[in-house]
């Protein structure tokens, strides 16, 4: 897994974004990240801790708001979830769909002291 | 008195690696060098495919190969000795090459004397999916025996190539494997993605993956 790299990479944003507020502390992180983003919330949160030691973002909290991954029937529009194991639009049984959620993964915000 | 605000941010979290991918595409570039990104599980046949397509093309195009891997230089050394330049990079237990390694390994080949460099991501089916690299392509190989169910396993790798090997076709007689099962989930995430069923062991299928190489925007310069 490379959540480690992932980490120092929303430190070093959140980072920028406090700085840039002119920020004195960041009090918390809110993530977005989709189901196909292949990212484990409990080891960012591992690394989390140990990556923000000293620096004006130690102690803050990550929040994580999860997108389920979404397909819309390219024939009639209807918009599910990806689960099970075969892909087929549950109204009309089509195979054409396109993902439409489920690939994201940014830092929505922060909150910080000023 | 300190007060709390919220800060709007809206950034991606690996934006960082995405603008180094973009350095390197941009030295590839200047250099007339055109590059793919082999990606596959451990075993489908990333080196023998390597072995094949240098073996074929090493009489017309000037070839390189950079290797990832966990441990050792056993890849790099079979490319060398199928007549690639070859050059090894051991992640020391990363899953995944990243822009950052592929760039620190750029300036150790002669790119001037390079046409077509191929990088042989980490095996894995997850983590190299994520990771831009700056490669002008991407390929997937994947594998009979590891099953046919794999793209809808790990949609995430196969939603971004731009081409896929099916290795080992020569195994179908002895193996379960439900081609129309495994090509529905494919053209689902990937649609019309160009495909390629072949075996390095026998050789059916080379052929048509070569003539893809070779319509590729491949600058011979020698």
């Amino acid at each position: 897994m490379h959540e480690l790299s992932v980490t120092q990479s929303i430190l070093e944003i959140a980072l920028r974004h406090a700085r840039q507020a002119g920020a004195s502390r960041v009090s918390s992180l809110h993530l977005v990240v989709g189901q196909l983003a292949s990212i484990v919330d409990d080891s960012v949160q591992f690394y989390w801790d140990i990556v923000a030691q000293g620096t004006p973002a130690q102690g803050a909290s990550l929040h994580f708001r999860r997108i389920p991954a979404e397909f819309e029937c390219r024939d009639c529009s209807t918009h599910f979830p990806l689960d099970g194991e075969t892909f087929a639009c549950p109204a009309c049984g089509s195979l054409k769909l396109k993902i439409t959620a489920g690939e994201e993964f940014y830092l929505e915000s922060i909150e910080v002291d000023i | 008195m300190s007060t709390l605000k919220r800060v709007q941010v809206v950034e991606n979290i690996l934006s960082a690696n995405d603008r180094l991918a973009a350095q390197n595409r941009t030295l590839l570039d200047a250099a007339g060098v055109f590059s793919l990104n082999f990606m596959a599980s451990p075993g489908a046949g990333k080196t023998s495919l390597i072995e094949a397509t240098v073996r074929a093309l090493a009489g017309h195009l000037r070839l390189a190969v950079i290797d990832g891997d966990i441990a050792t230089s056993l890849d790099a050394d079979r490319a060398a000795a199928a007549g690639a330049v070859a050059l090894q990079i051991n992640t020391g237990g990363d899953c995944h090459l990243d822009a950052v390694m592929l760039g620190q390994a750029l300036p150790q080949l002669d790119l001037a004397k390079v046409d077509l460099l191929i990088v042989e991501n980490v095996g894995n089916l997850v983590c190299p999916a994520s990771f831009q690299l700056g490669t002008h392509k991407s390929v997937l190989i994947a594998s009979i025996p590891e099953g046919d169910d794999k793209p809808y396993k790990y949609p995430g790798m196969y939603r971004g190539v731009d081409a896929l090997v099916i290795n080992k076709i020569d195994l179908l007689p002895y193996v379960p494997f439900r081609m129309d099962y495994f090509r529905q989930g494919v053209e689902i995430l990937n649609p019309g993605l160009t495909t390629f069923p072949l075996s390095c062991r026998t050789g059916e299928g080379l052929d048509a993956w070569l003539d893809w190489i070779s319509s590729l925007p491949v600058q011979p310069s020698h």
